[in-house]
């Protein structure tokens, strides 16, 4: 049982960096404030939540990880809301949105 | 498996300064925002993650008190530049102006 639940965190340990280091690269490559934040919201949501996620399994499940749960509720909250927010002022502020250019292949 | 912790946080710390990257370059100052924010989150996977390492229960704490902050941070930033300020006194003010124009 405590093999089963040590592979389950590590196997979400590597989705989550998988996950995050996909936001990044989508923060670092994508062309406007739109497909960034479109990305980063995968990296803040299940990037970050299946790493607090393996860190609790791999404590072993004590009273104590249910501070990494709140905060896992709270990223879960905070980061659609943060990407929202953003993607709503750069709309209101007039940002232009990026299209495919004509006869390119990008 | 402390290896694997050890991993993961190095990890996440090269892609935060990959974020201060765009934080540095990217064009518009919610561009900016949204790096910092995310390079925040992640830092707050550093923090769990040497909590875990080092046996440090109070790291999770404070790994809560830098979720909250990121989360307040960002979003009175982004009111901030969207209506140019904090509050709105009136429902009217959330309409929006386009007369702003792209600062």
């Amino acid at each position: 049982m405590t093999l089963l639940l040590e592979a389950l965190a590590v196997a979400l340990l590597l989705v989550g960096l998988v996950f995050v280091l996909g936001g990044t690269l989508g923060l670092v490559r994508l062309p406007d404030l739109f497909s960034r934040a479109h990305a980063t919201g995968k990296c803040d949501s299940v990037g970050v939540g299946s790493i607090l996620l393996g860190v609790a399994l791999l404590g072993g499940l004590q009273v104590g990880d249910l501070k990494l749960l709140l905060l896992l509720l709270l990223s879960l909250v905070s980061g659609p809301t943060t990407a929202h927010a953003l993607a709503r002022a750069g709309h209101r502020s007039g940002l232009p949105v990026w299209r495919r250019p004509k006869g390119g292949d990008a | 498996m402390t290896t694997l912790l050890w991993v993961s946080a190095t990890a996440l710390l090269v892609l935060a300064f990959a974020c201060l990257w765009r934080a540095d370059a990217g064009p518009t100052i919610q561009d900016r925002i949204l790096a910092v924010n995310v390079a925040g989150t992640k830092a707050m996977a550093v923090l769990v993650l040497m909590a875990a390492i080092a046996g440090h229960d109070f790291l999770v704490d404070v790994a809560i008190v830098y979720a909250l902050l990121n989360l307040v941070i960002t979003l009175a930033a982004t009111r901030y530049i969207e209506s140019g300020r904090l509050r709105s006194e009136s429902p009217a003010d959330d309409a929006p102006r386009p007369s702003e124009g792209s600062a």
